[in-house]
């Protein structure tokens, strides 16, 4: 953290636990008899609502999306480069809604949280949850708030995926969907690095079923390395050259098996850290939820039919160099929503670090983030 | 306003769902929303000019008519694809006029003509590649790779059996002179065609 806090951040944030008494039912066929979101809002919700943003985080997001927590913070929200006074989602304008989604780790009802019938802990027992759920329980989110329609919902990569899941279900309730680096289904080879990861996680010795918290341990090796596997796709190879190259960190081979190369201890370094601060039940709930995500399945793979109730705008936006989510499955979005007569605009970002590019702020990117945004800021007389 | 906009607008029905090759900064589209409540896209591959549409609301589609053609639209899905001042810059226009009528019923095409008076007298004079208002660049780096005088694209209209509904000759300045109504080819700048492959 700096001595003060920049003029384009949203300042200190403070999360706020909302407590949901009415039951949802989920896809799974389970329901929730209560559950718990935690929220962070930044800016001001304008006197008719109508400037409300939804802002979807991905696969290890959560509700600090932007600002600080406290003054001894060394970093600020996981989307601060998009978000804050003057940047795309410009909280002089616009109020920016940002929780963390049901089955997640930080604080939001989920594996690690207390299951009211039992007083434990849900463990493995929290219910397979979907994007559908999730939009659902945003839409209790923005009863409570009381936003009828959200100006914009945004997101990146599975938040991508809820932005439009959003235009589905709620048509009358979004006025933009904001899909950024995303896909409308995955692919073979994306479950694939799913379950190397999930496997990774299940054949932890530490890991008991997912009852790791009872057994007071962490299957911290597990999802240690489903991160290192997770992270590999998030970077592109030009990317990782350019960061790593075959650099060692000392001068000569040691002929061991120890991290020798920069990229290893690399990612040594950032599964670890990832280990101790998420959680292995909610990392196999979240890679399930994207597995499952294919709002055309039900219309035998017609993704332009599945479009149809939309009556939103899109913005999609692609990487170059992005290979998880590559432009291709961008532009299937798009020819879907051109097929379906739905407005939508479309740039494939030239960017050289892959998946991960969504949230570093290119010129390129940032400013036509921000020319759709402000368009969005003007309509709504925001 | 741009007098190829007003000549355009004249041909656009109100809602008509329209496709804008090469759509540039979107001010025709934008315009066409405005005046005839239009529906549709724009294709662009200028990251500018696609920020700016972003920003007036425009429909952008970042897509590159050399390599990706217009493949991902359905035939028959627009009333009308306009292509202004983009024909001379694609690589096989043939292919090009050949999809705007597929995926559109009418395609409305504006061009420079290479075989105005200034153009034709520039090369007899200097033996030089000739430049103009309408065609500012050098040889070597100019984006209009296919030129062709009015001549060339109707016989080209003829040989694939296009019927051409309607054609102005304006200037640079897109303004309609008693000039080049009388002799087009020579005296015309720019034409602004509408073409159609349904006989009504």
């Amino acid at each position: 953290m700096p001595d003060s806090l920049p003029a384009d951040s949203v300042g200190l944030a403070r999360p706020e636990t909302i407590h949901f008494g009415t039951p949802i039912e989920l896809a799974c066929g389970q329901s929730l008899e209560s559950y718990d979101l935690v929220v962070e809002t930044y800016g001001t919700l304008n006197a008719d609502a109508s400037n409300a943003v939804l802002i979807c985080h991905a696969l290890s997001g959560h509700h600090h999306a932007a600002g600080y927590h406290s003054l001894e913070d060394k970093k600020p929200g996981w989307w601060d480069s998009c978000i804050g006074p003057g940047k795309p989602i410009d909280t002089n304008r616009f109020f920016v809604v940002s929780l963390n989604n049901l089955g997640g780790c930080h604080g939001s009802s989920g594996p690690n949280s207390v299951n009211p019938n039992t007083g434990k802990l849900y463990g493995p027992d929290f219910p397979v949850v979907t994007v559908a759920d999730w939009v659902k329980s945003q839409a209790q989110l923005a009863d409570h708030l009381g936003i009828e329609q959200w100006a914009a919902v945004v997101g990146g990569s599975l938040g991508g995926m809820q932005a439009l899941q959003w235009s589905l279900d709620y048509p009358d309730r979004i006025r933009h969907s904001v899909i950024i680096a995303s896909t409308p289904r995955l692919t073979a080879q994306n479950i694939a690095f799913n379950e190397v990861a999930r496997q990774a996680i299940t054949s932890d010795p530490d890991f008991h079923e997912g009852r790791y918290y009872e057994a007071d341990t962490l299957p911290r090796r597990g999802l240690m390395l489903a991160r290192m596997v997770g992270h590999i796709t998030y970077l592109s190879d030009a990317s990782m050259g350019e960061k790593f190259g075959r650099e060692l960190r000392e001068e000569a081979y040691k002929f061991g098996y120890d991290a020798e190369f920069q990229v290893e201890s690399y990612l040594r370094y950032q599964g670890e850290r990832f280990s101790e601060s998420f959680d292995a039940n909610t990392y196999l709930l979240m890679t399930r939820a994207l597995d499952y995500f294919d709002p055309a399945y039900q219309f035998g793979g017609d993704l332009a039919k599945a479009l149809a109730p939309a009556q939103c705008e899109y913005l999609v936006l692609s990487f170059s160099t992005d290979w998880r989510f590559s432009p291709a499955r961008s532009e299937e979005m798009v020819n879907a929503m051109i097929s379906a007569r739905k407005k939508v605009s479309y740039a494939e970002i030239d960017a050289p670090w892959g998946h991960d590019a969504f949230l570093i702020p290119t010129p390129r990117y940032t400013e036509a983030f921000t020319a759709y945004m402000d368009r969005v800021a003007r309509e709504v007389e925001a | 306003m741009r007098a190829d906009l007003e000549i355009i607008q004249q041909w656009v029905q109100p809602g008509h769902h329209v496709l804008d090759l090469g759509c540039g900064d979107g001010t025709l589209l934008h315009f066409l929303q405005q005046q005839r409540n239009a529906t549709g896209f724009g294709l662009e591959i200028n990251p500018d000019h696609i920020t700016t549409c972003m920003g007036k609301g425009v429909a952008v589609i970042e897509q590159n008519l050399d390599t990706q053609g217009l493949e991902n639209f359905d035939d028959g899905m627009f009333d009308i694809v306009l292509m202004t001042q983009a024909l001379q810059a694609v690589r096989r226009p043939d292919k090009v006029i050949d999809e705007m009528l597929r995926v559109g019923r009418e395609g409305i095409v504006t061009f420079p003509n290479f075989a105005h008076w200034r153009l034709r007298w520039g090369l007899t004079l200097s033996g030089r590649m000739p430049e103009s208002d309408a065609l500012p660049y050098k040889w070597y780096n100019t984006p209009n790779i296919r030129l062709c005088t009015f001549k060339d694209f109707e016989a080209l209209c003829r040989q694939k059996g296009i019927r051409i509904k309607g054609r102005r000759v304006v200037d640079d300045q897109h303004q309609n002179s008693w000039l080049a109504r009388i002799w087009p080819n020579l005296l015309g700048q720019i034409a602004i065609y509408r073409i159609t492959r349904e006989n009504t």
